[in-house]
């Protein structure tokens, strides 16, 4: 039964992807793939990773990630193949750069002022106890 | 801090966000800036469609402004702007490659047949390697590339008369086309 499933599953992914490499030839690259392709965005489906997308794109990015892998490129190597080609917004990891700057550090900022408000806030009322009545 | 002013900060503020969020309304998602604008285009050779035989090297056409006009006989956006190519062939301002992105040569050449041929030449790509190491993931997509080899403009989806008025000529006209 096991094997049928087994089968099945092979036999459904090459109607699907017509080119894509056989699944088992090579599960350590498979997980290897699976992992880094979690990581990335299918640009077809934005909001789809690269792994979960059954775009022509994706399967073709997958072939081309898998020949890249057993050429023996590392994984920074090949993510910096894609984000020259496609960009950041093909990670879904944004790095941190002036673009992404306030992306990243935008809710501290919105901390920090609402922080001090709050400060000033009740420190006015801890001071005089009256919270209306001082308007000048 | 004054009543007035306790009402005025929030208030502009809750405004200036309104105002980002109303704008992206209008923006479209699909529009990733390329990282290739401004960088130089890359370099391929493909077989020629039409010309058993023959195939076209990127680098012959250095020292030429020239389009590349990535399209498809399954993509149905391209027919829209196919018009518009046929209008600016005729003008032979600008020379423009078509690169059949992952199309069957006959269903290529079938398209050219029956709406009219605006390419120089068209260039195949039929398993999309081109196309990936342009950035291609949705056609048509068209790129503008100056003498030295450099991507001056990409656009995404059809070209329309107003990016073309707007964007390409103005840009033609800084190259000196």
């Amino acid at each position: 039964m096991k094997k049928l499933i087994l089968i099945l599953l092979v036999f459904s992914h090459s109607i699907f992807a017509g080119t894509a490499a056989p699944l088992a030839e090579d599960p350590a690259l498979e997980a290897r793939l699976k992992t880094m392709s979690q990581e990335l965005r299918c640009l077809v489906c934005q909001n789809s990773t690269l792994a979960d997308s059954d775009a022509p794109l994706a399967e073709d990015l997958r072939k081309e990630i898998r020949g890249q892998m057993r050429a023996g490129k590392s994984d920074e190597q090949i993510v910096d193949y894609l984000v020259t080609r496609y960009g950041d917004f093909v990670r879904y990891r944004p790095p941190v750069n002036s673009n992404t700057a306030l992306l990243w550090f935008g809710p501290f900022l919105l901390l920090l002022i609402g922080g001090f408000m709050a400060f000033k806030v009740l420190k006015k009322q801890a001071g005089d106890g009256d919270i209306e009545g001082e308007d000048a | 801090m004054n009543r007035t002013l306790k009402f005025l900060i929030p208030l502009a503020l809750f405004l200036v966000a309104v105002g980002f969020l109303f704008k992206g309304l209008f923006l479209n998602p699909r529009e990733v800036p390329s990282p290739l604008v401004g960088k130089p285009a890359p370099t391929f050779i493909a077989p020629i469609l039409g010309e058993a035989g023959k195939s076209f090297s990127s680098k012959d056409m250095q020292g030429q402004v020239w389009l590349l006009n990535v399209w498809a006989s399954w993509c149905a956006a391209c027919r829209d702007e196919h018009p518009l190519l046929m209008q600016m062939a005729e003008t032979k301002r600008i020379a423009t490659y078509g690169l059949a992105y992952k199309d069957i040569d006959a269903d290529a050449q079938q398209v050219l047949i029956a709406m009219g041929n605006p390419y120089n030449k068209v260039i195949t790509d039929t398993d999309g390697k081109i196309g990936i190491d342009y950035g291609v993931y949705g056609v048509p997509e068209t790129y503008l590339i100056d003498k030295a080899g450099i991507i001056r403009y990409k656009h995404i989806g059809p070209l329309t008369p107003d990016i073309l008025l707007t964007k390409i000529v103005p840009l033609l006209k800084e190259l000196g086309v």
